[in-house]
């Protein structure tokens, strides 16, 4: 039996409303308990214990993370190299890292669970094979449906409890955790060279199904479906100038409905073209404080270099004519399609300008730490080992100024940056890292240090150089054992995988077999992902 | 100086990335003798293939056929190497001053990426001279490479400045994707040469199969010409600047590129 306290730490832990009192944390078996007498005891004396972190929009695993590690050689000679030895495999870090030292840069900064959030059913099993080489770190991931043509066609035919019974039916055969939405119809109509930027004009290749009809009813199947995750929405017109009107649109049709709002930056632009682009972070921000049906993440921009990769094809073509760099686009049979950019985020640039200003915007702006996370959409804004920056930068107004001072002077009047003096708290921080994801995940054994959660533990030293202390935890326990101990990977335990198996009709199988036969290059038995493929998985429930 | 001379002979390549002015200068005798390279995957020490005379200084003098020895002069920024015999691939990659002088042949990749310095080789080299690694935005930022005898394909993959001078024939796609920077070809390539190129200057002394995304432009008489061919009779290369013209043609337009490729008309 390993028991473990965390003695006389200053304890954040927003789930239970504790707010840096002095305490101790005990864990037995993996789980927290009120105590533990005659336990290994940790000295936190002096410094400041958060709940493990939760990143709930990532991309770590899969067909399109793999496509960019393949895609980007001239990163992997220059990054950092983890050497094999006694307890870690050999991987790269960088733009795409590897699978290892995905794990182990997570669990480095203190990162415990994540969610794979972009996932084909098709690549559900590669997917599943890297998610289960990520030591240390429990995972979910969500699959794509909102391009599914087989789906799409329900929902044109109006065959709503069908297209119910096939989402559950993909949800339990990729053994995913929920649903994710990218550009709802952007991509199917993308193979017939075109895109989706309004909600309420048909798609192409259809004769009247809009994104408006598939936003909302794969929102209302996730709630009907009871998932613990609601529907998790990349809305249409991603980085598009002007686009906040569609995202507006997006939420209006929402309503009602629980939805979580992917990386919300490059939703919330003003103006009309690349010149006059400016953040429209106030207008998103109002509209979503007054509407608490939905969470979001910030998907916040870093400048540097990195790769963008998503199922939004369009985009990434159109990303592709910008940059004039290399590309991959892929077409997922009928599924959805996926696209890689490598791209590099310039201060002097006037775009990239206001997309680093809005990340931190929305962050501010939003009130209620419970329903904004902080994310990258890793690696598309930034590299998810930056997060400490922006921590940094959300805690320190002054720091804020400081970085501001870099930026071109036309951003002047297209950003409200300059206006905002919030400056988060260390509750807060605990807020947006750690117990408003999982929350939001429904993951409710994460994110909480009360008794009998998961005990996963983050031990910071405070420091003045608050990107190097969120960067370097003095420890890191995952499921009561220390994993990092200032700064050397102690030991790497296997996570879980988090899946849920919600209900359909029994008849769904007879129903998808002819479809299969027709529109798939790989056979109906060979498709769903069998149990035993996933190691340790972890059944969530999802009928209450 | 320090003298390298190969005593045996590597079964798989030998990454000595250790030969350099940079690493060697200040180390004595024995510290030099067991410096790491690699066969392979297995760490040796450098006098395990190499006999070592003197101690380390701003000159390395390396004598024997060296043709499965790899990076030698990786990353230099100052001093010099003199090569006797055929070397192998990536020869003064990424270097940033310095001079390197083979008496005979060199593999691909030599001077990949090197930002500044100088590379001669007297006999023929092998693909990728001055290249961009696999990925790379771009491939030499500076610096000059001189060629005696042939080289392969893509010289000047990605280049972005500096020169390169090959006198004997080059292979295929000189001037890949080249973004800036000068190449001069004493005898002509074979064909696709300036594929894809953004920017920069290809010189052919000979005429050149061109490809049909290159546009003419008319003759010219380049206004750096007499600059950079004194330049060039400082180093022992001669082009003509008198006594005919350049033909000069503009692309790839395939991109549409910018850069020119101009070839020499004498005038009889």
């Amino acid at each position: 039996m390993s028991t473990l306290r965390i003695k006389g730490g200053k304890v954040y832990d927003p789930a239970n409303g504790i707010n840096g009192q002095i305490a101790d944390v005990c864990i037995v078996d993996g789980k927290i308990v009120a105590d533990a007498p005659g336990a290994t005891q940790i000295d936190a004396t002096g410094m400041v214990v958060f709940p493990g972190g939760v990143d709930v929009h990532t991309h770590v695993a899969g067909g399109a993370i793999n496509f960019a590690r393949a895609m980007t050689p001239e990163d992997h000679r220059r990054t950092q190299a983890f050497i094999r030895s006694q307890s870690r495999r050999s991987g790269l870090g960088g733009f795409a890292p590897t699978t290892f030292a995905t794990g182990y840069l997570y669990a480095g900064m203190g990162w415990t669970t994540v969610n794979e959030a972009a996932v084909p059913v098709l690549s559900a099993r590669h997917t599943h094979e890297e998610l289960s080489d990520i030591p240390i770190l429990d995972k979910s991931c969500l699959v794509l449906m909102a391009n599914n043509e087989i789906v799409l066609d329900l929902i044109e035919a109006g065959e709503y409890e069908r297209a119910k019974d096939i989402v559950a039916w993909y949800v339990s055969a990729a053994k995913a955790y929920g649903v994710k939405a990218v550009n709802p119809g952007g991509v199917a109509a993308w193979k017939w060279g075109g895109d989706a930027k309004q909600l309420s004009s048909p798609i192409a290749g259809y004769h009247k199904l809009t994104p408006g009809d598939i936003v909302g009813q794969l929102a209302q199947i996730c709630d009907e479906l009871k998932l613990p995750h609601p529907m998790h929405l990349h809305c249409n017109d991603l980085g598009a100038p002007g686009n906040v009107a569609t995202t507006l649109e997006t939420m209006k049709h929402l309503e009602g409905r629980r939805a979580h709002i992917a990386h919300m930056q490059y939703h919330a632009y003003g103006g009309d073209d690349w010149d006059t682009m400016c953040s429209a972070s106030d207008q998103l921000a109002e509209y979503f404080n007054a509407h608490d049906n939905m969470t979001t993440d910030a998907g916040a921009v870093l400048f540097g270099d990195t790769v963008t990769i998503t199922a939004d094809g369009p985009w990434q073509h159109l990303l592709y004519k910008l940059t004039g760099r290399k590309w991959g686009n892929l077409d997922v049979e009928n599924e959805t399609g996926c696209g890689i950019v490598p791209y590099t985020y310039k201060p002097n640039n006037l775009v990239n300008s206001v997309q680093w200003a809005v990340g931190l915007e929305l962050l501010l702006m939003i009130d209620d730490p419970w329903r904004v996370f902080l994310t990258t959409d890793h690696p598309n804004g930034a590299c998810f080992w930056r997060y400490p920056e922006i921590i940094h930068l959300l805690m320190s107004a002054d720091f804020r100024n400081e970085c501001m001072k870099i930026l071109p002077t036309k951003i002047k009047g297209r950003i409200k940056l300059p206006e905002l003096t919030r400056e988060y708290s260390l509750y807060e921080i605990a807020t947006i890292i750690s117990a408003g994801p999982a929350r939001a995940l429904g993951l409710h054994q994460k994110g909480n240090l009360g008794v009998g959660r998961d005990g996963d533990v983050i031990v910071y030293e405070p420091s003045n150089d608050i990107a190097y202390m969120f960067g370097h935890p003095r420890y890191v326990i995952k499921a009561g054992e220390i994993v990092i101990d200032d700064g050397d990977i102690r030991a790497t335990p296997e996570g879980h995988e988090y899946i849920i198996q919600p209900h359909y009709d029994p008849s769904t199988d007879d129903f998808l077999r002819p479809l299969f036969e027709d529109c798939y290059t790989m056979s109906f038995e060979n498709y769903p992902v069998e149990m035993e493929r996933i190691e340790n998985p972890h059944v969530q429930d999802c009928t209450q | 100086m320090i003298i390298l001379n190969l005593k045996r002979q590597p079964t798989v390549p030998l990454e000595a990335e250790v030969i350099s002015p940079d690493t060697v200068r200040g180390l004595k005798h024995a510290e030099i003798c067991e410096l790491p390279v690699y066969h392979g995957k297995r760490r040796l020490r450098l006098d395990e293939f190499f006999d070592v005379h003197g101690d380390g200084a701003d000159e390395v003098r390396i004598r024997g056929d060296l043709n499965k020895v790899r990076w030698i002069g990786r990353g230099m920024s100052s001093g010099s190497i003199q090569i006797d015999g055929n070397v192998g691939m990536h020869l003064g990659s990424g270097m940033t001053g310095g001079a390197i002088e083979v008496h005979g042949d060199a593999g691909d990749w030599v001077g990949a990426e090197m930002k500044n310095g100088l590379i001669r080789i007297s006999g023929n080299v092998g693909g990728q001279i001055g290249g961009g690694y696999r990925g790379s935005l771009s491939g030499m930022r500076n610096g000059t490479i001189l060629i005696g005898g042939t080289a392969g394909l893509e010289v000047g993959l990605r280049m972005r400045r500096g020169t390169i001078v090959v006198g004997g024939r080059v292979r295929d796609f000189a001037g890949l994707q080249m973004k800036g920077g000068t190449i001069v070809l004493l005898s002509g390539a074979e064909i696709r040469t300036g594929a894809w190129m953004n920017r920069g200057t290809i010189l052919s002394l000979q005429p050149l199969a061109l490809m049909p995304t290159f546009a003419p432009s008319g003759r010219c008489d380049p206004a750096f010409l007499r600059v950079f061919a004194s330049y060039l009779n400082r180093l022992g290369i001669q082009i003509p600047t008198d006594g005919g013209f350049y033909e000069r043609f503009v692309g790839d337009r395939s991109l549409p590129g910018m850069g020119e490729i101009c070839v020499w008309q004498s005038a009889q």
